[in-house]
């Protein structure tokens, strides 16, 4: 699959919760090495976009296609997906009693080894050590249950921390940032860029322009209504920032 | 080695163990006075066991099955074989162990000579050594640890003065039954104010029979002292039998301290109905962690009794169910006296047409003043099939005390499982790590390795349970 294009590709996607459609038609290529910011109003399938990409069976897929690299994924089940390199770093990240962070990391850094090979002590320690320090975080955290009682902005960061320990080839970021003050904010941003590279591509869902500061976006798509009615660079953002979604909403009337 | 007999048993089956069964005694099936006194003859007891053994016999007869706990009628009394003495330590061969049971010695990743004792069928282990070295240290401390036969035979005064004190035959019809056709167990002292750091575990043990279907167990933890002990192993216990019913007695004295844990792993076919109690002194800390899997059907309340004032007793309980099996599991805390204080830390998973029950009782005597427990049950059910229900019965004559009860049924969560899926484990895995999450303020209890391996357990009763 080598003459395979690196990108992820979503082709005219369409999916509803039960008979509710909430996606409909989505077009993005993403290759790697990009960052693609996406924006767009309230409840108009951001979000829904992310999971549905994940493979959260939650919702159905009624019409159209994702690629990563080429290989169709809808078929797979999201661990499948997670070990081709999808990673999301989720709005709103559940809460597992009674499994430590250092268990559940370890555990998610060895489900990406072949079959008879371990994760092992210095590997995983060695890179846990970089990712802390990134993050700024005290070494006391992984043994904290995962997202048990964390404030929104620890919940955010732990996603961070994930994601650079499972070191993914796309990333999905579902409002990272709100709930960060401005500090963490800037170390969120600091450990999204120490990965940047030609390896990496993803999207980057967010309502505000101050996150693409720091992450500075190589496109921009607004979603309204379960489609992208509009795509630009980083300057799209800025309007919004300015104008508000009313003449995109607008867009999407005349769309229809 | 000291006992040339055990260096023998283990040369000759070192191969094949595929021996016929060879008995020293075997009674007749059934329960009889005969079968009593054979019992109490084949272990060479003074006349008053005897007395014991047939006066709990006759107990037995007058009690009724109990109709308010787990579904009995499959259980046919006539049935069983109450002893066997095996010759030697071998009851019987390798080869009829049932498969799945050696399937899963297999997967435990448990080395051979492990699994053979774990089956019932070997020599005690190659650990030996250690245990040499360990008895020798706790005997310099005065610590008496040894089967209840050698017990009964060596320290005959103390045994006879707790025998049979905290748990009774007249409690219950299957103490009652213990108490006639007990065999196996251990006997336990620590003498005031020793602290024993080693758990003392049955692993270390050598005893003359392996704890079988009525095992009997005399703990007494002297003025101040404080001792864990670990009973059991975690690997499927195999009993060709389907009736266990072992009775746990422990006196925890003034100011001393004790846990008892234990992770009972029956096979499929066995219905364990256990008596273990604790009576507990002035200031004295009994804690009993108490893990329940396989088995047919378990009836089992680690009990403590707070005798005087300042008693404090905690039952930290996990119990698993699958398919065509009944956890009816839970604890009794019994306030005889002011200032005590109790915890019950329950938790149970169901799945499958699996059910789990919790059954518990809180007891507060008029005159025990200032005192208070707090029950804590959380049921997790892994699927729609699965059932859990609650029985909490709360008894408070006393007007300055408290019971605290908070019961909580959850499922596993969907949202639970994509977050773990999405990051690369896979379905049964994210939901073996949640249901490790849930037992985790008990697993942690245990020492490092029996948590490990209750994990793994878990593991295995769980593989393809979700989906
Ligand atoms: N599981 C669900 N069940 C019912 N409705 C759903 C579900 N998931 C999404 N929806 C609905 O689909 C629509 C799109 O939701 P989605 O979460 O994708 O929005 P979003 O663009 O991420 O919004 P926000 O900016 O507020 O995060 C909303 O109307 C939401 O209520
Ligand atoms: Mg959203």
């Amino acid at each position: 699959m080598t003459d395979q294009p690196h990108q992820l590709e979503i082709r005219n996607l369409h999916a509803s919760v039960g008979d509710m459609p909430i996606l409909r038609g989505i077009n993005l290529v993403v290759p790697r090495g990009e960052l693609h910011a996406i924006m767009g109003p309230n409840g108009n399938g951001k979000s829904t976009l992310a999971k549905v990409i994940v493979g959260d069976p939650e919702y159905t897929v009624t019409e159209g296609e994702v690629f990563v690299d080429g290989v169709s994924i809808l078929e797979m089940e999201p661990d499948e997906r997670a070990r081709l390199g999808v990673f999301l770093a989720f709005q709103y990240p559940v809460e597992i009693p009674g499994v430590t962070i250092a268990n559940f990391l370890r555990l998610a850094m060895q489900a990406r080894k072949a079959e008879g090979e371990e994760v092992s002590f210095t590997e995983f320690y060695g890179r846990l050590t970089a990712a802390l320090k990134t993050l700024e975080w005290d070494e006391s955290i992984v043994e904290r249950y995962l997202n048990e009682g964390f404030s929104g902005g620890e919940k955010k960061r732990n996603e961070i921390l994930q994601m650079l320990m499972l070191e993914p080839n796309y990333i999905i970021m579902d409002e990272t940032d709100s709930g960060l003050d401005v500090d963490a904010l800037k170390i969120v941003a600091r450990g999204v860029n120490s990965m940047r590279g030609p390896n990496l591509g993803g999207l980057i869902i967010t309502h505000y322009q101050r996150l693409l500061n720091y992450i500075v976006p190589d496109k921009v798509h607004i979603i309204v209504d379960g489609r992208v009615v509009q795509t630009g660079g980083p300057e799209l953002a800025q309007r919004l920032d300015s104008e508000g979604y009313d003449w995109v909403k607008q867009l999407a009337v005349a769309g229809d | 080695m000291t006992n040339p007999e055990v260096a023998n048993i283990n040369k000759d089956y070192e191969y094949g163990w595929s021996s016929p069964e060879r008995y020293a005694v075997k009674a007749p099936k059934g329960l009889s006075r005969e079968v009593v006194e054979m019992i109490s003859k084949a272990k060479d007891e003074p006349q008053w066991m005897l007395d014991f053994r047939l006066k709990a016999l006759e107990i037995f007869y007058s009690k009724p099955m109990p109709t308010w706990g787990a579904d009995l009628s499959g259980l046919n009394l006539d049935e069983i074989y109450y002893y066997i003495k095996p010759e030697g330590f071998n009851a019987r061969s390798w080869d009829d162990v049932p498969d799945d049971v050696k399937l899963t010695f297999e997967r435990l990743g448990i080395p051979e000579a492990e699994r053979k004792a774990l089956a019932g069928v070997g020599a005690q282990y190659e650990s030996e050594m250690v245990y040499h070295n360990l008895k020798e240290e706790w005997e310099k401390l005065g610590v008496v640890f040894l089967s209840i036969e050698d017990g009964l035979k060596q320290y005959p005064d103390l045994f006879r003065e707790y025998f049979a004190t905290v748990v009774p035959p007249e409690d219950n019809k299957f103490a009652a039954v213990n108490s006639a056709v007990w065999s196996g167990g251990s006997f336990v002292y620590v003498p005031k104010g020793v602290k024993v750091d080693i758990p003392l575990q049955t692993y270390f043990r050598i005893n003359a029979e392996s704890s079988g279907q009525f095992e009997r167990t005399l703990i007494i933890v002297d003025e101040g002292a404080q001792a864990h002990y670990i009973e059991g192993c975690t690997a499927p216990t195999y009993a060709s039998d389907s009736f266990h019913s072992g009775v746990i007695e422990i006196i925890v004295k003034e100011g001393a301290r004790f846990r008892y844990s234990t992770i009972q792993n029956w096979s499929h076919n066995v219905y364990n109905l256990v008596t273990q109690r604790a009576a507990v002194y002035g200031h004295g800390v009994m804690e009993w962690v108490d893990g329940n899997l396989g088995s047919k059907v378990t009836m089992k309340y680690p009990a403590c009794y707070l005798l005087e004032e300042g008693a404090r007793g905690e039952v930290l309980s996990i119990a698993m169910a699958g398919r065509g099996q009944h956890q009816d599991a839970g604890a009794k805390i019994v306030h005889f006296a002011p200032y005590t204080s109790g915890t019950i830390v329950s938790k149970s998973i169901s799945k499958d047409s699996g059910r789990s029950s919790y059954r518990g009782l809180v007891k507060i005597y008029e005159g025990a003043r200032g005192s208070k427990t707090n029950v804590e049950c959380d049921a997790l059910l892994l699927d729609e099939e699965a059932r859990t229900d609650t029985y909490p019965y709360i008894e408070i004559e006393e007007k300055d005390a408290s019971v605290g009860h908070e019961a909580t049924v959850s499922k596993i969560n969907d949202e639970q499982i994509l977050y773990l899926q999405s990051r690369g484990l896979s379905e049964d895995e994210a939901a073996g790590l949640i249901v490790r999450g849930f037992i985790e303020p008990i697993a942690k209890e245990l020492p490092l390795e029996y948590a490990v391996e209750l994990n793994r357990l878990i593991e295995l009763e769980m593989e393809g349970s979700v989906g």
